[in-house]
């Protein structure tokens, strides 16, 4: 039996989780029937399209009922670079210098309204996102800037012409948002699939009351051999934490798809001991702390830096992974990845040097040179307490070390992003999550505004620019991988733009009966639900 | 009499134009754009040409001025809008919602009154003794307490005490179901957040029994009842408590009109999809029409309750029709 | 109710007649009135413990331990650590300081403004009076999260507008009970006959009407005490309150308090005993107060 081993303390205490890769499903023999009951951790989706939407609820609600062209591997999400089909029928190679890319797509699929499923569909889904029409958005959009031509030749091919050839392209035609729509009602009337579900995925809608629950059946045409083997879910809203856990812990759901916190995962071992089963995983979100560069004196790279030197990632992390839900060291790019840094090239950085006692001289020595010891500043962070609230409680607690008296200025959401946009702040607890690990496309976040226009660092910086139109042309993967490093180097290190804090870690409980559902870098992956089966 | 009413209800239209411009103002003093909250979750790269899209959807480019008379002029007609976060009507997102918010609050109301008149009877009866001590205790530990924290630790107790009992614990169902669909599962639901918004309700009420009792009983009727040697609970029933029950209807009715703040925590301990927490959300997301709406909603239980009191009150009391 | 001499005018008045006579009424207070006794040492505790925070306290409450997380009571640490291996008991004791700042703040701005307003909104009447209940109905249907909100998001968080956000709605209370009770004066020929003698406004209010208002105030502002702290715990639950890492009770409820409560319950417990135990002090002195102050609810 596939088992995620776990300890179970005696008292109180440190319960450890290893998350053991996850061995191929076919050691066992999926069981038909049931229905899984599941928390949503959110309020109701603001709609219930992908395209237009960014948050994780409108995932966890609908994914189950529409397919995509590519995805990551259900049983391999963890894997950042094995991507396979889902409507297509093999994974194409590019041609054309690595300029086109052509898909064949299989025969034989309908939508839950029996409608069948062509290239013309998925054309059409797809140039909703790539270049939706007046009066329709599509939150992705930039993603897909490099997309020249999208062609159907006929009713099975679909092919994507890029301006150029990158290895971002791949990753981004697999984010998980991009359901395929039926292309006579997107004719009809583009917001049409705000309000309402229409696709060809495993389940279809059963039923969804308002800020309460949404629920599926089990879709008898599905396409892929055997699935779904669930008779169908119901997703639960239940935005309080204290409420899920309880849940699980009376069985009245089987788990939730977002992440707990370490207690709450302490809790529920200690209660359930077996009978729960947790699964974690580096998360593909990270805080970043951004100094606001045109407000004195953090436009002086001697104070950026003196920042960056006083914080002891390497003990910080293990001690902050007991009560956040925060784990692994990182640089700029998720740690699973094959263009991260390794850890001795990560030691090599400011910010990440093993002596964090001549790390701290150093940034002291700074501060002294730029004539700023004991330089008071304010923290603006936001009003969410995992694992925001606790990272800059530490953060503070780091900083005071060097002589800096930081105060926090906690707001909610809305006017955090307000204070962000208009520059009303000294230095900014961020957050970057994103859904498929494609560290081209992920790194832009530390481009400076004028090209990346949700940068709130407010600074200038050409020769980042230049390195970064470098990297994304390039395609040998070693001096891609150099280029990354140099390019990571300036932004942590020498300009210290931005400071990356630990990267998130992704706690999923499920109760023993749940099988056949693996824990992915990031909550908006690995979806759909059809390779889920109960072992009742 | 007629007159008295007439003025009353009139004086409701300005009170609800005043409560619709400031919560109209204090809204749209918070920073933050609604817009960038929907499309910005999680963090993700915000597409600024997909703002201005929903600025335009929204109605949020037009001058204050006009959304302000568009807000007014659609209360008036009932009409509240769409809700900026989820394009539903608003009136559908509250209809949805509002059922298990009223359960809850009209059974807190029924638990309060069962409990606490009898209870502050007994105690302004008993003065001084340690019966009177007792309730008094009781009643001021329900206002002290806070009513999330009592909300926490009695379903950690219900976990607790049902794990220890039964082997495996049980917890109320986190869906709602109506009354008439399976009455069980529904009242399992509502029990607990009733019992615990209904303990501060009823301690408030006791403690107004409790006072309201004692100075009728002190009144020279009683005393005349009493000479006369008509037995204790004839007094009490007859005369006492029919008086002291004037000012305890006015509390009840107040009370309840707080109920609808007092939920908004509760219905966040216990995950209950009601009104209280659509209000929570509808801030937080800077969703000014669900926003408006909610609060007018509140402002207007809130004066009707107060109306229909002033008016039971001046039925009630020839002193005040009369005046 | 045609008796309506200035009754606590005079309780009060005999009160202060003599230092023998003053011990004489607070040990007779304390017979008669056990609870308001328990009612009273419970907040003197609460205040002291507020005032000399800093030498009773035995750990700074700020200061991050991640060596001793989430420890269980012990001889080291009293009432144990919270998540971020701060010591509960001494969060508890700072945080008796912010409770009454906070409390009293509230409590004596808030009663304050709601006396003069009620006093002025019954003695003047009129469109006046009409106004003010118009705007006390407003304020009073708000819900105190939307007020509490636009405050903090507006001017930011912090002791202050947390102060100023839970002031605003208690004003409309305190006036609207200190106007019953002012309406009742009103009527009575006496200050017919003061106007009549030519007395000037203010000296009517001041000596006539707010004297005997003072009962119910005084008894109001016991309870305001605790209504604010017991918002100030339920602004901070929602979020909106005080922040870190200032100790502040509510605040200490929120941040880990659920999260912890199977596995650590101490770290929700302390904090929530220490909010109903005071708010409880105040209530029962509060009721005592009233007791001893309106002689109509005297013991036969």
């Amino acid at each position: 039996m596939i088992r995620k081993s776990g300890l179970v303390a005696a008292g109180l205490g440190a319960v450890f989780c290893v998350a053991t890769v996850a061995a191929p499903a076919a050691a066992e023999t999926p069981k038909r029937g049931g229905i899984l009951t599941y928390m949503i951790p959110a309020d109701a989706p603001p709609s219930f399209d992908g395209h237009r939407e960014t948050t994780f609820a409108t995932v966890h609600a609908a994914a189950p009922f529409y397919s995509v062209l590519i995805r990551v591997h259900p049983n391999n999400p963890s894997s950042t670079t094995d991507f396979v089909c889902d409507l297509c029928t093999e994974m194409p190679t590019p041609t054309d210098d690595g300029k086109t890319y052509t898909f064949k797509i299989r025969q034989g699929v309908k939508f839950h309204d029996g409608t069948p499923l062509t290239a013309y569909d998925v054309a059409a889904s797809w140039r909703k996102i790539i270049s939706p029409p007046e009066g329709v958005s599509s939150a992705r959009q930039s993603y897909y800037a490099i997309v020249d031509k999208l062609e159907t030749p006929d009713q099975a091919t679909v092919v994507f012409r890029l301006k150029f050839a990158t290895g971002a392209f791949l990753p981004a035609l697999a984010d998980p948002f991009t359901w395929i729509y039926e292309k006579a009602i997107l004719d009809k009337d583009p917001h049409w699939y705000e309000k309402n579900i229409m696709g060809s995925g495993p389940f279809k809608l059963a039923g969804y009351e308002i800020g309460q629950s949404i629920k599926g059946v089990r879709n008898p045409d599905y396409y892929h051999p055997g699935q779904p083997y669930l008779d169908g879910f119901t997703g639960i809203f239940a935005p309080k934490q204290a409420v899920r856990v309880d849940a699980i812990r009376a069985d009245r759901a089987a788990g939730e798809f977002r992440g707990l916190p370490p207690s709450a995962r302490d809790q529920l071992q200690q209660e359930l001991g077996d009978k729960v089963v947790m699964q974690s995983s580096d998360w593909n979100c990270g805080n970043v702390i951004t100094p606001n560069h045109k407000k004195k004196p953090f436009d002086d790279v001697r104070v950026r830096r003196a920042l960056t030197l006083a914080i002891d990632q390497w003990h910080g992390a293990p001690a902050l992974a007991k009560i956040a839900n925060v784990k692994t060291v990182g640089g700029i790019v998720f740690p699973g990845s094959p263009l991260a840094a390794t850890k001795e090239e990560l030691q090599t950085l400011a910010g990440y040097w093993p002596d964090i006692e001549k790390s701290r001289a150093e940034a002291r020595r700074l501060l002294k040179e730029a004539g700023l010891e004991g330089l008071a500043f304010e923290l603006l962070n936001r009003n969410i307490d995992q694992p925001y609230k606790f990272v800059a409680t530490w953060l503070i607690d780091e900083w005071s070390k060097v002589g800096l008296r930081v105060t926090q200025r906690v707001v909610p959401t809305g006017p955090w992003y307000e204070s962000m946009r208009s520059g009303n702040f000294d230095v900014v607890v961020e957050a970057s999550c994103n859904s498929v690990v494609n560290p081209l496309l992920d790194v832009q976040k530390y481009l400076p505004h004028t090209v990346f226009t949700e940068n709130y660092g407010n600074y200038e910086d050409q020769q980042l620019i230049d390195l970064y139109q470098k990297m994304l042309r390039e395609t040998d993967g070693a001096k891609q991988r150099a280029l990354m490093r140099d390019f990571e180097k300036r932004v942590l290190d020498t300009e210290a733009h931005e400071m990356v804090m630990t990267y998130w870690n992704r706690i999923i409980p499920l109760r023993s009966y749940v099988k056949g559902w693996k824990i992915g870098p990031s909550h908006y992956l690995n979806q759909d639900l059809a390779n889920v089966w109960l072992d009742k | 009499m007629h007159r008295y009413i007439v003025n009353r209800v009139l004086l409701l239209i300005p009170t609800l134009v005043g409560a619709a411009a400031v919560v109209f103002v204090l809204m749209r003093l918070i920073p933050g754009d609604i817009c960038v909250l929907r499309l910005g979750s999680g963090g993700m790269s915000v597409n600024p040409r997909a703002i201005a899209l929903c600025h335009a959807e929204l109605g949020l480019d037009r001058p204050l001025i006009v959304q302000f008379l568009d807000f007014v002029w659609g209360f008036f007609r009932l009409d509240f809008g769409i809700s900026m976060w989820s394009g539903k009507p608003v009136a559908e997102e509250i209809a949805a919602r509002l059922p298990i918010s009223l359960e809850i609050a009209v059974l807190a109301t029924v638990i309060a009154i069962l409990i606490a008149i009898p209870l502050g009877t007994i105690s302004a009866l008993k003065q001084n003794s340690w019966i009177d001590h007792v309730v008094r205790t009781v009643a001021i530990a329900g206002i002290a307490t806070p009513s999330f924290w009592l909300g926490i630790v009695s379903l950690l107790a219900v976990l607790s005490i049902s794990h220890a009992v039964f082997g495996a614990p049980w917890m109320p169902p986190i869906d709602y179901v109506p009354f008439w669909q399976d009455p069980l599962h529904n009242l399992s639901v509502a029990i607990l957040p009733a019992l615990t918004v209904g303990y501060r309700y009823s301690a408030v009420t006791m403690r107004m029994t409790r006072s309201a009792m004692l100075e009728v009983l002190r009144e020279d009727y009683i005393r005349t009842a009493r000479a006369k040697g008509l037995v204790e609970r004839l007094i009490v029933n007859r005369h006492a408590l029919k008086n002291a029950l004037l000012p305890v209807v006015t509390l009840i009715g107040i009370e309840f009109a707080f109920l609808i703040g007092g939920l908004v925590v509760t219905e966040q301990v216990f995950n209950i999809n009601g009104v209280g927490r659509l209000l929570v959300l509808a801030i937080q997301n800077q969703d000014y029409t669900l926003t408006q709406a909610l609060v007018m909603l509140t402002v207007t239980i809130f004066v009707l309750a107060n109306l229909v009191v002033d008016l039971l009150y001046a039925w009630l009391d020839p002193r005040i029709r009369f005046a | 109710m045609v008796d309506l001499a200035p009754p606590y005018v005079a309780t009060a008045a005999a009160a202060a007649e003599s230092p023998r006579s003053l011990r004489a009424g607070i040990i007779g207070f304390c017979r008669r009135q056990p609870l308001g006794t328990v009612g009273l040492v419970l907040v003197i505790v609460m205040a002291v413990a507020g005032l000399s925070a800093e030498w009773i306290a035995p750990y700074s409450p700020t200061s991050n331990n991640f060596a001793a997380m989430t420890e269980a009571p012990s001889w080291a640490h009293l009432m144990g650590t919270d998540q971020f291996g701060r010591d509960l008991f001494s969060r508890i004791i700072f945080g008796a300081r912010t409770a009454l700042i906070v409390g009293f703040s509230c409590a004596i701005v808030g009663g304050l403004a709601g006396l003069v307003l009620g006093v002025a909104s019954a003695y003047f009447g009129g469109r006046l009076d009409l106004f003010l209940q118009r705007v006390f109905d407003v304020v009073m249907a708000f819900p105190l999260i939307i007020m509490a909100l636009a405050v903090v998001a507006v001017f930011g968080s912090g002791v202050y507008n947390v102060i100023v956000a839970i002031t605003i709605p208690l004003i409309p209370r305190c006036a609207r009970v200190v106007r019953s009770s002012a309406l009742a004066i009103r009527e009575v020929p006496y200050i017919d006959a003061a106007r009549a003698c030519g007395f000037g406004h203010t000296r009517i209010i001041l000596r006539h009407m707010v004297p005997n208002v003072l009962a119910p105030f005084l008894i109001m502002l016991t309870a305001f005490v605790g209504q604010a702290i017991l918002a100030e715990a339920s602004l901070s639950y929602l979020g909106l309150g005080v922040q870190e890492p200032t100790a502040a009770w509510g605040l200490m409820l929120q941040g880990g308090a659920e999260e912890y409560a199977s596995t650590a319950p101490w770290i929700a417990v302390f904090p929530g005993a220490a909010i109903a135990l005071t708010v409880f002090g105040f209530s029962l002195f509060g009721d005592a107060l009233r007791d001893v102050l309106d002689p109509r609810l005297r013991d036969r």
